[in-house]
């Protein structure tokens, strides 16, 4: 009746997950019952679960990703501080618990913390810099985060209910094979990662469609603005890449499920296959998190310094040239398998060529840095962080891409340096950059200044406190994943390590000050012109937070800089425009579709994993169910009165045109 | 100032705010496009799904290239050339080659909103994907009779997965296909049914281009003297 | 200690074009390796510190690489913290420059100052890559050269097992060598991917089933060296430490002897033992090993490893 689930599967003989289950369990039933008792069921079923609007779908994505991060970073003090303990002697970690620990570190911040926080902010921006209404496909758009949150209540119900693979975050056969790790951990690994694949490969066609297709009139390519650039380069590689993941975790999966031979010791299977394969679409993966966060970085940048983005074609041009290269180096994750010196040499090259368009792009943000008038907001503080912490990432990153380097440093805490280096420097970064830049779009009060930038040091000290002692241990021979060691000199290292992790615990602390203060202190932060930064683009020329329609009319843009353009001319002439004419509008209509496949989604994968069949079948049925009955709906959308429209644009207009009054003459 | 200060734009002539629809989009042409806002609804429904299109494709490209790695590793049991049977395979193609036939029939009565052929052709484009689905499960169930399972080995691992992904495709193909002709009986030609109907004649006859790459890569080659 | 911190940089007196800038990356080089080691506690047990050609050919490799290197990143991070610094909005010195967004001969810098770099970088990898890769076998400068020591080695869960064909002998965790003799290194595993690695001999290489990968590594130094496998293997992993232990001809020749006068025979059911899963084993020796047992694993006409069950038959649920 339930498969292989028994009682047996919630850990009840072991403290540390059990305390951290009750503990989850505790937080999410008491937010629930808060939520029940205040009534705030209805508005958040119709606002948000239902919606799909492509600024709200775009703030859960952003809340689950920080939500996800809380845990994963948990996972990282548990890592740092079982290292730290764990010489000459077995921690308080044993080896069972601890593998799981570092493979759901590794999973969850890469699949449900940077994926999700970069497509929430793409979502979020894209259609309101590009002077549309919404994405191309609202409702697939819903789909694709409910079954990305689906994905993730696997990750974390693995915790309460059974356990996580142990066999870190990709997962390499012959260990993630059936003969060497019979329980369900790989499993809730595959089916997390199957279903959330789907979805986000839903959003790069949705993301790459809707850049291609759905531009204000007069937007042309060379007038988008640089972040729409990289979410495009990102999509695509999401649409090329992602394919290739679900292909080669379907394999795994018959292998266990089904007895197949791609990747067994037996049978001519060959574990190599599934390293080419994963690696395919692992290197890929990190530029589809990086690029957007270039993107970021090239709207603050320019913002905050006044000035237009330098060499905008050129860091097109780079873009492209990462985007495609990015496809090409995949070998370099595992020079040490004996592939050879042509072989390894050719990719070592290809890999360093990467470099090149990159640094491209960090010289343009230093030349637009120069001759402007830099404010230093919290955003600001995290773009500069972010240029001197990633040079460093990508120096040593070339440095690996040496293969005789690499034989002696790969899978070393040197390696695990360089990649924290790139991904903390460059994606978190760029993503509380994005956080700090757009929240008071989304919700219309900025977020407090002080608390962030106090937050940021706090990670930027912290992250070099706790990753340079990283590559010092790699130089020293220390290998990742070690549950304990008995080398003195590895030891003190260990300990800075854990005390900068300890310093970017405050960082977050701080963070979460900072939300929740400024939530409290709102209005005396609301920003009424909607243009709290003095921005370039055309997300700024909407209200906070912009109705659900984005814009009244379409913007029409001439030249580059739309938006920009447009209020040099306000400013100067100090006159407006006439009221445009207003018309009625029809927006999607919001549908439970996303939630309910999602929760079909979840049911089947949870179902498959503890094989309990007669579930999977409801669950098909369910989605197939779910998928018909959204077909055979008549009306689709929902008009919004022009009468509507007129208030809300009319109020924008009025705080714009109070605020033009009070600039100095 | 507002967006609407600056915009008298042509976009304002399309007052539910969808898009203008005058302008010529079936070009393609990017400075068309942007020079006249987002393109129409058919545009960027068949563009997203071409997209998808592609995606599917790398997602087959990755179990072709498995086979071909693993394809010699047959584990000391027979190989291609004593499991397949190209007679099988040629009447498969035949099949799923005319059901693409009818699916484009299919899409000239919906065209014409003629329902009668509308119908007919869908169910003919139907029946046919049912034989090739039928042929290729009485295949794979003989290879399993004859001890060709695709437990044995990595080889037949590998074609076991590559020809029953494609095959788990038409199935879902044809799941669909029944959904479509329920709602052109149940709801007639409307726009948004039209785009669907677009989707899934894309879909089916990607379907048979893949195919001719599983029967050449495979069956063809691995039948070859 | 000098010999470690030595440099290849030209002599004084060949001053030519090329001086000035190899000058330049032996003083970044050497500030790179004074840090370093400064911080590391001097000669530790670490990667820049071999005590074989392989190992000193790539810390070699890695000093220089950081070094040019740093020729860019050092000045690219001074420039940033000052821009960041005189044009921020409260200096009312630094001027203003709206509207500058390009310049021709900027872009030109920008792109072919890391395109040179990756080029000299590029070349590096290219010939390095071939002379260190890790089937190359050693090229020896003595005279006679010494005849290559043949080392099979079997990583097990969670033990490795060193066998020497041509001595007939057996190791488990513990690999003796005689120094200045290059080493033939044939590489497998019983079960799941590991990484065959000694951090101050050098280059490491995957262990993996079904397949022998080869890797030739010398030891110039006597002494005792640890050893690890370098991709996670399972919850024993972290026992998957060796020491590597580098003697004289002499003492290697002793120690030959000592091992094949006392111990078990690695026969096809020893070995079967060894397929099942334990930890922490501590080192210990076999006195004789059947012929072309490395072999039979490598072909799989003897089994995987076991895993969590125990048992050959696992694989069921």
């Amino acid at each position: 009746m339930f498969g292989k689930l028994t009682w047996d599967a919630i850990p009840l003989d072991q403290p540390i997950p059990l305390g951290a289950s009750a503990l989850v369990a505790l937080v999410m039933i008491g937010v629930l019952a808060w939520v029940f008792l205040k009534g705030y069921v209805p508005y958040l079923w119709r606002e948000w679960i239902t919606s799909v609007d492509h600024k709200r779908i775009g703030v859960m994505y952003c809340i689950l990703a920080l939500i996800m991060l809380l845990r994963g970073f948990i996972d990282a003090l548990m890592m740092r501080s079982q290292q730290a303990l764990a010489f000459h002697g077995p921690g308080y970690l044993p080896p069972e618990h601890y593998d799981q620990i570092f493979s759901a570190h590794g999973t969850i911040m890469i699949f449900f913390v940077a994926m999700p926080f970069v497509i929430g902010l793409m979502n979020f921006v894209i259609p309101l810099q590009l002077g549309v209404r919404d994405v191309a496909f609202p409702t697939m758009n819903s789909v694709s985060f409910w079954l990305t949150a689906s994905g993730s209540f696997l990750v974390t119900i693995s915790l309460v209910i059974g356990e996580f693979a142990r066999t870190g975050w990709l997962a390499y056969p012959p260990l993630s094979e059936l003969t060497y790790s019979p329980g369900v951990g790989v499993d809730y690994y595959l089916w997390a990662l199957e279903i959330s694949g789907v979805g986000t490969l839903m959003a790069g066609i949705n993301m790459a469609t809707t850049i291609l297709k759905m531009r204000a009139p007069g937007l042309t390519y060379t007038r988008m603005p640089v972040f729409c650039w990289t979410s495009l380069a990102s999509n695509l590689l999401i649409v090329a890449a992602f394919p290739i993941l679900t292909a080669v975790l379907a394999m795994l999966l018959l292998d266990r499920y089904c007895d197949f031979h791609f990747f067994t010791n037996d049978a001519g299977g060959n574990p190599m296959m599934f390293v080419n394969l994963i690696w395919a679409w692992g290197h890929p993966e990190v530029y589809i998190l990086i690029l957007p966060a270039f993107g970021v970085f090239s709207e603050v940048i320019a913002t905050f310094s006044g000035k237009p983005l330098f060499g905008y074609r050129s860091m097109i041009a780079a873009t492209m040239a990462i985007c495609i290269l990015s496809f090409t180096v995949w070998l370099h994750h595992f020079f040490t398998m004996g592939a050879g010196g042509d072989v390894n040499a050719v990719f070592g090259i290809l890999s360093m060529i990467i470099a090149i368009p990159t640094g491209v792009k960090i010289f343009n943000w230093l030349f637009t840095l120069y001759g402007g008038r830099v404010r230093y907001t919290a955003s600001m503080c995290w773009s500069v962080g972010f240029m001197v912490t990633f040079v460093i990432g990508g120096m040593t990153g070339v440095l690996l891409a040496v293969p005789p380097a690499d034989f002696v440093l790969h899978n070393s805490l040197f390696l695990v340096a360089h990649f924290h280096n790139v991904i903390i420097g460059g994606v978190l970064f760029g993503a509380f950059a994005g956080y700090q830049y757009w929240f008071p779009k989304a919700f219309g009060f900025t977020l407090d200044e002080r608390l962030g930038k106090a937050a940021f040091w706090c990670w930027f000290v912290g992250f070099w406190v706790t990753f340079v002692p990283l590559y010092m241990l790699g130089l020293m021979g220390m290998t990742r994943r070690m549950q304990h060691y008995d080398r003195p000199e590895w030891y003190p290292w260990t300990l800075i390590s854990m005390a900068g992790a300890l310093l970017i615990l405050c960082g977050i602390i701080l963070q979460v000050a900072q939300l929740l203060v400024s939530i409290r202190t709102r209005d005396r932060r609301r920003e009424p012109t909607g243009d709290p930064w003095d921005g370039r683009t055309l997300e700024w020329a909407t209200p906070s937070p912009p109705p659900v329609f984005n814009f009244a009319v379409y913007p029409d843009v001439s030249g580059a800089e739309p938006y920009w353009g447009m209020k040099q001319k306000v400013r100067e002439s100090l006159k407006w425009g006439d009221e445009p004419k207003y018309t009625a509008i029809e927006i999607p209509r919001n549908t439970p579709t996303g939630f309910v496949a999602g929760f079909f989604a979840a049911a089947t994968g949870f179902a498959l994993i503890w094989h309990i069949w007669w579930l999977v079948i409801v669950g098909l049925v369910g989605a197939y169910a779910t998928f018909v009955v959204f077909a055979w709906r008549d009306v689709s959308e929902v008009e919004i009165p022009a009468d509507e429209v007129a208030r809300i644009d009319r109020a924008n207009r009025a705080a714009r045109g109070a605020a033009l009054e009070r600039q100095p003459a | 100032m507002s967006a609407a200060d600056v915009s008298h734009a042509i976009g304002d002539s399309a007052p539910l705010g969808r898009g203008p629809e005058g302008h010529s989009h079936l070009d393609g042409d990017s400075q068309s496009t942007s020079a006249a806002g987002p393109a129409p609804r058919r545009i960027i429904v068949g563009y997203g799904f071409w997209i998808f299109l592609l995606s599917d494709i790398i997602m087959f490209s990755g179990f072709f290239a498995t086979y071909a790695v693993l394809n010699g590793a047959t584990n000391g049991g027979p190989g291609p050339a004593q499991l397949f049977d190209t007679t099988n395979v040629a009447i498969e193609t035949a099949c799923l080659l005319a059901s693409s036939f009818a699916c484009g029939m299919a899409s000239l009565a919906v065209a014409e909103r003629n329902r009668m052929w509308t119908q007919l052709s869908l169910l003919v484009t139907g029946l046919l994907g049912a034989a090739f689905l039928g042929l290729e499960l009485k295949e794979f169930s003989g290879l399993v009779e004859r001890g060709a399972g695709p437990t044995h080995s990595a080889f037949l691992s590998s074609f076991f997965t590559l020809v029953g992904c494609h095959g788990a495709h038409i199935t879902a193909g044809l799941l669909w296909l029944g959904t479509m002709m329920a709602q052109f009986y149940a709801k007639g030609f409307r726009e948004n049914i039209q785009h669907r109907f677009l989707c899934f004649s894309l879909f089916w006859h990607a379907l048979d281009i893949i195919w001719i790459a599983i029967f050449s890569l495979v069956y063809l080659n691995g039948t070859r003297v | 200690m000098a010999s470690t911190v030595e440099t290849n940089s030209p002599p004084m007196q060949r001053v030519g074009h090329r001086s000035g800038f190899a000058m330049i990356i032996a003083v970044l080089r050497s500030l790179v390796v004074l840090g370093l080691l400064a911080s590391l506690g001097g000669c530790g047990e670490t990667v820049l510190s071999p005590i074989g050609p392989v190992g000193a050919a790539e810390r070699t490799i890695l000093l220089d690489a950081v070094a040019i290197m740093l020729a860019i990143v050092v000045p690219t991070i001074v420039a940033t913290l000052a821009f960041a610094w005189w044009f921020r909005a409260g200096n009312s010195r630094a001027r203003y420059l709206p509207t500058w967004q390009y310049s021709g001969q900027l872009e030109l810098l920008v792109w072919s100052v890391p395109a040179l770099v990756v080029l000299f970088l590029g070349g590096i990898a290219w010939i390095s890559s071939h002379e260190l890769d890790p089937a190359q076998p050693l090229t020896s400068t003595v005279k006679p050269a010494p005849q290559t020591l043949e080392v099979e080695v079997v990583s097990l869960d969670w033990k490795w097992l060193f066998i020497y064909p041509d001595q007939q002998l057996a190791s488990i965790n513990r690999l003796v060598v005689p120094t200045g003799v290059p080493l033939h290194l044939r590489v497998t595993s019983a079960t799941v991917m590991n990484v065959f690695f000694v951090p101050r001999l050098g280059s490491e290489i995957y262990s993996m089933s079904g397949m022998a990968t080869q890797l030739n590594l010398q030891a110039d130094q006597p002494g005792t060296f640890p050893g690890l496998s370098a991709n996670f293997s399972g919850d024993g992993f972290s026992d998957m430490a060796f020491t590597l232990e580098a003697v004289d001809s002499g003492k290697f020749a002793a120690w030959v002897t000592e091992t094949k006068s006392a111990g078990d025979v690695l026969d096809d059911n020893a070995y079967r033992h060894l397929l099942r899963q334990s930890r922490n084993t501590q080192p210990y020796t076999y006195r004789a090993v059947d012929a072309g047992l490395f072999n039979r694993i490598v072909s799989m006409h003897l089994p995987a490893g076991y895993g969590p069950g125990g048992s050959p038959s696992t694989g069921e649920r």
